[in-house]
């Protein structure tokens, strides 16, 4: 698709003596707003920009972690000035932006996007086009946080499964949100990987067999039992909508991380990774 | 089926007090039969009926919030009322319609162990009918009262099992009182050709009148309120030929109205069951009755209908009138034997204390009146100072509620002697 619109309007920045610490354009603006939705859980996120890709990162409450990663390899260009652009970012009004042109996807029509950021303090600008109309957005960032070190290591991984997220989803869209936590059981005996809830009207339990035809992998080396609050876990399911798979990881403190993998129109596949702390004494976790 | 039709004193229906009651005597019973130590009862339904019975929760969701949960002898039967008690829905599934069907023991008392559940609870776990029909291959049903934990397991697709532990109410037994063959009109049609009628009317249309002409000309019509002023509604009017029936049975013309909200689910569960549906109704003001039967399953749907407007404009109802027309030994076998028997335990219950005067319903035997009974001990001597007020208070709405038995496991109930339990299961035998 050319992008001549917003691309000519670059270049005249360019020439005007505009000097872009990030340039990013996308023939379908669709790849980024949908690994957007995916983490859209809290109003603000953070992006970070490296020559490897973008990731949008989103907390909550000091114990969750949701990031998109949007590998450069999506982009038809990217172009990153410094080792690592990092600014924070109205998400809502990011997505707003990026669905301007609706967010039907009618087939044969795409908005193409062009993305540039000047550096600290200066707006993000977006150039969106859609069958030669040109909207152009300017969205205020702000200063950048420190965000959260996990420190989950493949190292201290305890269990490990990936499962094909068709299982998951219904499970995750009839969780009973009466309950305060959702259990996760991961062992090398019965039952294997089971989902617990707690709820008004009692306790429900969900099993997942190992030689399950959803299970693509299954190393678990010893159980471990597990809660995690169900109102963190639960902004988790739109990334789960979205996925084909799912990787599910607790390390030895008992952290949990769910990896999904995410595959577009175009069969290019995107991660998006979520970290929850366990449910238990904040002192103990030691953030 | 073996219906055990008392009707305790009736009283209105009051929610909150009920659960009170009725968890105050979960400890006790559930202490009472650890001791006795009765058996669990346990079903399996597979295939194509966990999708029946998904159906099933799902008309009964239309009616109640609560699902009273019974295994008996005759199947497992789940019942349903609605807070104003004018409707009444109860599906009884056969022992033939499970893969394994085990009611358990009854006590030491002889009582079979029965509960009630949350609808919203039991439904989620059949919310998606779909996703049940695909994935869902067999479904355990088991309930032990020692471990007071009513346990649905579901067993899906790619060997992935769903284990639901539902905390329950010990209850008392859920019964409407009704007849059908004492009825004097019966349509019976198939599902197809009602939802094909019903579905013209608005979603939201509450009441829809049914309608027998002389020449058997069967109508059905958005039902109008007296205060609309006519300008201001359409009235949307279809006639079904005789012929679209299985059987017309209407000795004179008649008009009944009822809800459509229960109608519809029951409708929607015929439909899907390809159960042709009969309707036995009455005189309006009296409660009409629709059923779908099947070796493997009998359904139950009573709903009381409108009382005829210029009746109603009078002092009583259309008490008189019913006195007028229907024999004295329709009441004695519809309503009034059994609430003389209520009133037999009662008085037997309660001893020392004066019994409620029976004299006043069999002076003035009023099978539309309310005569709802769920009772419990603990607050039995009010429920006998409401049932007083009942028969003279105007009703709230039109609708009359229908007629309940209960039989409570408890206590008293206990030191009555079983015989006379057996007499009543008996009586009412023929009734449904």
């Amino acid at each position: 698709m050319p992008l001549l619109p917003p691309a000519g309007a670059g270049a005249e920045a360019e020439a005007s003596g505009t000097h872009y610490v990030l340039a990013a354009s996308l023939d379908k603006a669709r790849h980024l707003s949908t690994m957007l939705r995916a983490v859209h859980f809290r109003d603000v996120a953070t992006c970070a920009a490296t020559a490897n890709g973008l990731k949008v990162t989103v907390e909550s409450a000091k114990c969750l972690q949701a990031s998109a990663f949007i590998q450069a390899g999506i982009f038809q260009e990217f172009v990153v000035q410094e080792e690592s652009v990092t600014f924070r970012i109205n998400l809502t009004v990011l997505l707003d932006c990026l669905t301007i042109f609706g967010t039907s996807s009618l087939p044969g029509t795409s908005t193409a996007l062009r993305m540039c950021y000047c550096g600290y303090g200066y707006p993000l600008t977006l150039f969106l086009e859609e069958g030669g109309v040109v909207t152009v957005c300017k969205i205020n960032t702000q200063e950048p946080e420190e965000m959260l070190d996990f420190d989950f290591c493949s190292t201290n991984v305890v269990n490990k499964i990936i499962l094909q997220s068709e299982g998951l989803r219904e499970a995750f869209a009839e969780l009973d949100m009466t309950s305060d936590v959702l259990q996760i059981t991961m062992s090398p005996e019965k039952p294997y990987f089971r989902l617990s809830t707690f709820g008004n009207a009692g306790s429900a339990h969900l099993d997942y067999p190992k030689d399950s035809d959803l299970m693509e992998v299954f190393q678990c080396n010893q159980t471990q039992t597990n809660r995690y609050k169900i109102s963190l876990l639960k902004p988790s399911t739109k990334a789960l909508a979205l996925s084909c798979k799912v990787s599910i990881r607790t390390d030895t403190r008992g952290f949990l991380s769910l990896q999904y993998m995410i595959k577009n129109e175009d069969g290019q596949i995107c991660f998006v990774e979520y970290y929850c702390c366990p449910d238990e004494d904040v002192a103990e976790t030691e953030l | 089926m073996g219906w055990r039709g008392a009707a305790g004193p009736c009283s209105r229906p009051h929610t909150p007090r009920l659960h009170c009651a009725a968890a105050g005597k979960k400890t006790a019973c559930t202490g009472r039969h650890e001791a006795s130590g009765c058996a669990a009862m346990k079903c399996v339904v597979v295939g194509g009926n966990v999708k029946v019975l998904g159906k099933a929760v799902h008309a009964l969701s239309r009616i109640g919030d609560e699902l009273y949960l019974e295994p008996t002898e005759n199947g497992l039967s789940l019942r349903a009322v609605n807070s104003s008690r004018s409707a009444y829905a109860c599906f009884l599934f056969a022992p033939l319609f499970f893969q394994l069907y085990e009611a358990g023991g009854p006590d030491a008392h002889g009582e079979l162990f029965r509960c009630k559940i949350l609808m919203k609870t039991f439904l989620a776990i059949f919310r998606s009918l779909p996703s049940l029909e695909k994935t869902v291959s067999k479904c355990l049903i088991s309930l032990n009262p020692r471990a007071s934990r009513l346990v649905v397991q579901l067993h899906c697709k790619y060997g992935v099992t769903k284990t639901h532990n539902l905390s329950f109410q010990e209850c008392e037994l859920l019964q409407a009182i009704f007849d059908k063959q004492l009825c004097t009109s019966t349509l019976c049609a198939s599902a197809r050709v009602l939802v094909d009628a019903v579905v013209h009317f608005p979603v939201t249309l509450a009441e829809v009148t049914l309608g027998v002409g002389p020449s058997g000309k069967v109508s059905l019509r958005n039902y109008v309120d007296e205060e609309t002023e006519p300008s201001k509604t359409m009235v949307t009017e279809l006639c079904l030929s005789e012929d679209e029936f299985q059987d017309v049975r209407v000795p004179q013309e008649t008009q009944i109205t009822f809800c459509l909200k229960e109608f519809r689910g029951l409708l929607s569960f015929a439909e899907s069951s390809n159960l042709p549906l009969s309707i036995h109704f009455d005189t309006p003001g009296r409660p009409a009755v629709f059923s779908l039967e099947d070796p493997l399953l009998e359904v139950h749907l009573v709903l009381a209908t409108l009382a005829d407007s210029s009746a109603s404009s009078q002092a009583q109802t259309a008490n008189g009138a019913c006195h007028k027309r229907v024999p004295d030994e329709d009441f004695a076998a519809d309503d009034l034997e059994s609430y003389m028997i209520a009133m037999e335990t009662t008085t037997g219950d309660e001893g020392a204390e004066p019994p409620p005067s029976p004299t006043f319903p069999m002076r003035c035997p009023s099978p539309a009146t309310a005569l709802e009974a769920e009772r419990s001990t603990l607050d039995s001597d009010k429920d006998e100072d409401e049932d007083g007020a009942v028969p003279g208070t105007p009703p709230q709405k039109k609708f009359r509620s229908l007629f309940f038995g209960s039989v409570l496991i408890q206590a008293q109930a206990r030191a009555h002697p079983t015989p006379s339990q057996e007499v009543l299961a008996e009586d009412s035998e023929g009734e449904c």
